[in-house]
């Protein structure tokens, strides 16, 4: 256990790369899926299935096989992104495909009476969305969110396997010098656990500030 | 007997409208002039709120015109003469000079009454804060909420969450209002409170369409009555004319089944 | 760089392929029933006790649920034998983790269904004379199984995904195959375009599958 404590330093190094992919990811995704999300909802129609099948085609496949397809495939189309960059693409087109279903879900579950009543006193469609859909869409849209920011920290741990020394990784390169494997792992799972249960509760906080909004 | 133009408010011509194969809307023609309290009645399925619902563009129509001081709505004239369907902009801006209100009132849960009020006076007509906070407190006194300004519409009771909705609608200043079945979705007791604003307003020069069932108030506030039946008007006069009327079978057998579901 | 596509060496180690597909489904099973089992437990424990079994089973669940399943793999395979002093071959070891990690959904699925089954339902069995158990048996249970169905088939879908990362330990599933494809012949636009839509319509004939079964089972 000593060994666990003492290896802490170096763990830090891998749990600053973990937060940092997650923070460019969960923010890259939440543009992409955002503003996908509203053109799949109020879009034209040539608009609806492209982003459809990409939301489908996405969630519908693991993770793991789109970091590794992103991780190998990129090159041979000549794009010769870095490490980094391939994962934080392939983890934030992942993530944005999830997004794209949490914005839509969120929007359509306001009643459409909103929308007419915002038309019926002359707002335009920015100012509808601003104004009158989005302050009641993000109460429907924070929980699940957060969700998928927690399913992006424990995503993230994949880039392990493309080299990438993240906590996952700096805990294997660990073991490996140390051969103390079990306490090295319940110490990265505490470590994880402990940046997404403060980020779930964020998230149940967030709620609750919301709440008032009753129908 | 024509009207001069400059009091004709609305000019509907030849308004047809279907939902897939559903013919919804025949063959439409309706003037309506300054301050005329103009009521619509009839069975579901009439066509009535479709009609009342393509004045402000709500529903796209398929033919015909509709003129809301003398602007055709839903459509401009584009190259070579062809006409096109506005786009949102200008939808927005003649649509912020038709006021609406609603069944199901949708107000906006997230805003108190005044500022439900003062959404379209700030970012619609451009006023300044203070500006439109004086003429949102106004209207709400009008219809009788002084001291709900407050009040978040989950703290309403359904009469008035309405009467928010209409001071929402009139606030604009609207060249005309569009009451589409406003008590319906009321509790019986509340009704009339909802229908002396509107009264108020009719005595006060507003321009209206309504579409109700309550036919006490057709006969007392209405101008002028259109019985709506697939698609078409089918009769219209004074509320004395088109109540009363002896000729017409469905218009007949319609007024029957109002009578018993009132009594 | 020119890449000429050649589909040629994935078609001749597809078994790998179609093999490994078949290895993901059935990992993907087993841990589902036996995080079911896992699952109810609790969920009834949860449903029935103090405050110390809640807390210890909301530890569990949260524990699993905040905690990336790549770690959760790593653990039972590489740290457990180290305490434990045994070894275990790595498929037994995924289908361990697996199931537990299915057990934490499960708890959440089960308590929300049986949270969910309708009062009315309840007090009429009371008002025949049924006992607690009975009751639990004859009609709690059922009637949570009908409303739970849709989620069941929803993680059943989402477990099948999450196979995926038995190829880490070398567990020869569907991604394994398509790994040992790809480095061993860099063809690796051919074997992806195979994998990801063999993962993809699997999923969706899954869900069109228990889709049919939850129309058979659910009453309206």
């Amino acid at each position: 256990m000593l060994y666990a404590i003492r290896s802490l330093p170096f763990l830090w190094g891998g749990l600053l790369i973990t937060l940092q992919v997650s923070a460019l990811v969960v923010l890259l995704s939440l543009v992409a899926g955002v503003i996908l999300g509203v053109g799949i909802v109020y879009g034209p129609r040539w608009l609806y299935w492209p982003i459809r099948i990409y939301s489908d085609f996405l969630r519908g496949i693991p993770l793991l096989v789109l970091i590794f397809f992103i991780y190998y495939a990129l090159p041979l189309i000549g794009l010769n992104f870095t490490n980094i960059m391939s994962v934080v693409v392939a983890l934030a087109a992942f993530e944005a495909a999830h997004i794209i279903e949490v914005t839509r879900g969120a929007i359509q579950s306001i009643h459409r009476g909103q929308n007419e009543a915002a038309k019926a006193i002359g707002l335009r469609f920015t100012q509808r969305l601003l104004y009158v859909i989005a302050p009641q869409a993000i109460r429907r849209f924070l929980p699940p969110w957060i969700n998928a920011v927690v399913d992006t920290v424990k995503g993230s741990a994949l880039v392990s396997l493309v080299g990438i020394v993240d906590l996952t990784l700096a805990i294997q390169q660990v073991i490996g010098r140390t051969y103390v494997p079990m306490p090295l792992y319940i110490l990265g799972a505490i470590m994880y656990f402990v940046i997404n249960y403060i980020l779930s509760s964020a998230s149940r906080a967030l709620e609750a500030r919301f709440a008032y909004i009753r129908e | 007997m024509a009207a001069s133009s400059s009091s004709l408010v609305v000019q509907i011509r030849g308004l047809k409208k279907s939902f897939g194969s559903n013919r919804v809307l025949d063959g439409v023609d309706l003037d309506v002039r300054k301050g005329e309290v103009v009521v619509v009645i009839g069975p579901s399925g009439s066509g009535k709120t479709t009609l009342l619902r393509c004045i402000n563009l709500l529903e796209t129509y398929d033919e015909g015109s509709i003129q809301v001081d003398g602007v055709e709505v839903g459509f401009h004239d584009g190259p070579g003469g062809v006409r096109q369907p506005r786009g949102d902009r200008e939808l927005s801006r003649i649509r912020a000079d038709i006021g609406m209100v609603f069944q199901l009132f949708n107000l906006f849960p997230h805003l108190t009454a005044r500022e439900n009020v003062m959404l379209g006076l700030r970012k619609v007509r451009g006023l300044h804060v203070a500006e439109a906070k004086r003429i949102a407190e106004q209207w709400l006194t009008r219809v009788g909420l002084a001291d709900k300004f407050d009040s978040l519409p989950s703290q309403l009771s359904g009469g008035q969450q309405q009467r928010v909705g209409i001071a929402r609608a009139v606030a604009m200043d609207p060249k005309v209002l569009l009451l589409d079945e406003i008590t319906s979705a009321l509790d019986p007791e509340l009704v009339g409170e909802v229908l002396t604003v509107v009264q108020q307003l009719a005595k006060d020069g507003m321009t209206m369409i309504v579409v109700t069932h309550e036919m006490t108030f057709a006969r007392d506030v209405g101008t002028r009555i259109l019985f709506m039946d697939g698609g078409r008007i089918q009769i219209q006069g004074t509320p004395r004319e088109v109540l009363t009327a002896t000729g017409h079978e469905r218009l007949k057998a319609f007024l029957a089944r109002i009578e018993m579901m009132h009594h | 760089m020119a890449y000429h596509i050649n589909y040629e060496f994935v078609w001749r180690h597809f078994n790998r392929l179609s093999w490994g597909l078949v290895l993901s489904l059935e990992l993907a099973f087993v841990s589902i029933l036996i995080g079911m089992v896992i699952g109810l437990s609790l969920a009834l424990a949860y449903t029935g006790s103090g405050r110390f079994i809640r807390g210890a089973v909301a530890g569990y669940v949260e524990f699993i649920r905040n905690v990336p399943l790549l770690l959760l793999v790593y653990l039972v395979f590489y740290g457990v034998p180290s305490v434990g002093g045994f070894a275990y071959d790595a498929t037994e070891s995924f289908v361990i983790t697996l199931s537990v990690y299915a057990g934490a959904t499960m708890v959440e699925v089960f308590r929300a269904g049986l949270a969910a089954v309708p009062r009315g339902l309840i007090d009429a069995g009371k008002a025949i004379g049924l006992t607690g158990w009975q009751r639990m048996i004859w009609v709690r249970l059922p009637t949570m199984f009908r409303i739970v169905l849709p989620s069941l088939s929803n993680a059943f879908v989402s477990l099948f995904k999450d196979t995926s990362l038995a190829s880490v330990i070398a567990v020869p599933e569907l991604t394994y195959g398509a790994q040992w494809i790809n480095t061993n012949s860099f063809r690796v636009i051919e074997v992806w375009s195979v994998v990801a839509p063999m993962y993809l319509v699997t999923g969706y004939l899954l869900l069109f599958l228990l889709q049919r079964l939850e129309r058979r089972f659910t009453v309206h």
